[in-house]
């Protein structure tokens, strides 16, 4: 097992290594020039050598992208091109902001999931689960940003419960900062349970067909057993991995429900310097949304494999 | 006997998505008839309530909302068609090259699409549109590339069991080329997978420009698309208008007649195909 872990986790890092040079790859290599996109219009030709030379871009690729990653990783992220301040301290605020959402929406979307979708599976083919199925194939075609919209007039604009745009800051109580990402984090919730839920029944379905339920259900264990004791245990590599995977996905739901929402996280950090052509806001805030991606899809095999006995003892 | 198409039997749910995706391409191809106003006239005031003449109300600038609507379904749909065509010539060439031909070309192939697919794709699209600006073609070329990869994943796989069967050796040993073999022996064999894909893949493509657009980062007034007029409306919320709801709505109602329509389409091909990635 632990020859598997080593292996997985040397992919990982692999493959997280691979992303840097994509991402340092597709903002340099690429036909565009950064100093002519900040110049814009108003560009001459000497103003863009003055510029390249004071960006450092005349040095050869490779060692600006060891140069780059070397500073990234000690969390030296240099200067926004916009305004020339330091990047760190606001990503940092930013980054835990787009955090606690996650996190909220996180902390209700699994245990929802697991439970909406095990109660889909046990009543099979009954009202109660073609329902789910309907609302959740609906929620997955919808954009993000309608059900967004569809809270905010509900919630905000004809009940007036909860506020339709999120600001938080670093003095509110937890409690302020909870009704504050009401909405943004349901609207998360919504998404991903759609598909969480949709994988768990799945998952508990494909084991509740197989033989040794059957054997169960002769006995005459009670249903709640059966599932709890003989079908879950069995569906819960699965399950977890699914779960992992979603979570990945709250990455990139995250970044247009912030837009939504005008919450002041790194979705909004990041598509506002892509509007500004602010290069290197936008290869750090990718840089950190796809570490989580990777991070997230290791975890998932990891407990994979820890899940499955066959896997944690081969032969 | 029910009405049929490609002589199939259509179920509910596929009359409703043929319903649904009919509608919505007549309203594309007719605009300029239909439509009452032009796409960027003004026509009133700001987000005037709905009327006789204007059958949606007016959006953020006075304009008319259903025109609008009628001619954003060309941006939006055509593009997202477009993107969809590019995607699959990308990845059915690469995909079916590298089962057909194996060996580096294969395994170069598959581990450059196993890291692009390692980065979330609104965000790989974000970096690569920060760098290239937000142009038509830039975002033409950046999805098609970015989803490409799904294309060739599928395409891959099924061509591997396709390419060890004895006709595509017979015609590697006539001598045939890559692209006889890829276009006569492999992709005939591989459609059935491939069309269902490919109504996936719109619908991926489609809601990855209204989200785009939605940031503000894909199609650039004065030209209408659903996303952005979902952005340009969000205003009208908060004076209890429903202005962003009626663009969203449109999207959404797209989405799920094609997801219809491929539903149907799987259960018809469900025997001899597996559900690609």
């Amino acid at each position: 097992m632990l020859k598997l872990v080593i292996r997985r986790l040397a992919l990982g890092i692999l493959t997280l290594w691979a992303v840097s040079i994509l991402i340092f790859a597709g903002t340099e290599i690429l036909p565009g020039d950064v100093a002519s996109a900040i110049l814009g219009q108003s560009r001459t030709p000497e103003t863009v050598a003055a510029l390249r030379q004071s960006l450092g871009l005349n040095r050869p690729a490779p060692v600006r992208y060891a140069d780059w990653l070397y500073h990234f990783v000690q969390g030296d992220i240099g200067k926004s091109l916009a305004n020339d301040r330091d990047i760190a301290p606001e990503i940092r605020e930013r980054l835990g902001n787009t955090l606690f959402l996650a996190g909220v929406a996180a902390c209700v979307a699994v245990p929802l999931s697991i439970l909406l979708g095990l109660m889909a599976a046990i009543r099979q083919n009954s009202f109660f689960d073609r329902l789910v199925n309907a609302l959740t194939l609906t929620s997955i075609s919808v954009p993000e940003f309608f059900i967004g919209y569809i809270l905010i007039i509900f919630f905000s604009v004809t009940f007036e419960w909860f506020p339709s745009l999120s600001m938080i800051t670093d003095d509110m109580s937890l409690w302020d900062k909870l009704y504050a990402v009401a909405l943004p984090a349901t609207t998360l919730v919504l998404v991903v349970v759609a598909h969480m839920m949709r994988q768990t029944r799945a998952a508990v379905v494909n084991v509740l067909s197989s033989p040794f339920i059957e054997m169960a259900v002769l006995k005459g264990i009670p249903n709640w057993r059966i599932v709890l004791q003989h079908a879950l245990p069995n569906a819960l590599a699965p399950v977890i991995s699914v779960i992992a995977l979603n979570l990945a996905y709250l990455i990139v739901g995250v970044v247009v429900v912030e837009v939504v929402f005008v919450y002041p996280g790194m979705g909004q950090l990041m598509v506002d310097a892509v509007s500004k052509r602010d290069v290197p806001v936008v290869q750090t805030c990718g840089l950190i949304f796809a570490s989580a991606y990777v991070g997230l899809n290791m975890l998932a095999d990891l407990l994979g494999i820890l899940s499955n006995p066959r896997l944690r003892y081969p032969k | 006997m029910g009405p049929r198409l490609f002589g199939y039997r259509l179920t509910l749910g596929a009359w409703i998505g043929l319903v649904i995706v009919t509608v919505n391409l007549l309203g594309a191809a007719l605009a300029p008839v239909i439509a009452p106003h032009g796409e960027a006239d003004l026509v009133g005031d700001v987000w005037a309530p709905v009327s006789a003449d204007a059958w949606l109300g007016l959006d953020n600038l006075g304009r008319d909302m259903f025109s609008r609507l009628l001619f954003g379904a060309r941006t939006t749909i055509g593009l997202a068609f477009l993107i969809t065509l590019l995607s699959f010539a990308i990845g059915i060439l690469t995909g079916f090259a590298a089962a057909v031909v194996g060996g580096w070309l294969d395994m170069a192939l598959s581990r450059f699409v196993d890291a692009l697919m390692a980065i979330p794709q609104l965000i790989f699209a974000l970096i690569i549109l920060s760098v290239l600006g937000t142009s038509v073609p830039v975002l033409i070329g950046t999805i098609a590339v970015l989803d490409s990869t799904r294309v060739f994943r599928l395409c891959r796989a099924v061509g591997l069991n396709i390419a060890v069967l004895d006709f595509v050796e017979v015609a590697r040993l006539r001598g045939e080329s890559l692209w006889w073999v890829i276009r006569r022996e492999v992709l005939p064999n591989a459609l059935p997978p491939l069309i269902t894909e490919f109504g996936l893949r719109f619908c991926f493509a489609f809601l990855f420009i209204a989200s785009l657009s939605f940031l503000g980062l894909g199609i650039q007034p004065p030209y209408a698309d659903w996303g952005s007029m979902v952005r340009d409306n969000a205003q009208a919320i908060n004076f209890g208008g429903i202005g962003p709801l009626i663009p969203a709505t449109a999207i959404a109602q797209l989405t799920i007649g094609v997801n219809l329509l491929v539903d149907w389409f799987l259960s018809l091909h469900s025997r001899d195909h597996k559900k690609g990635a």
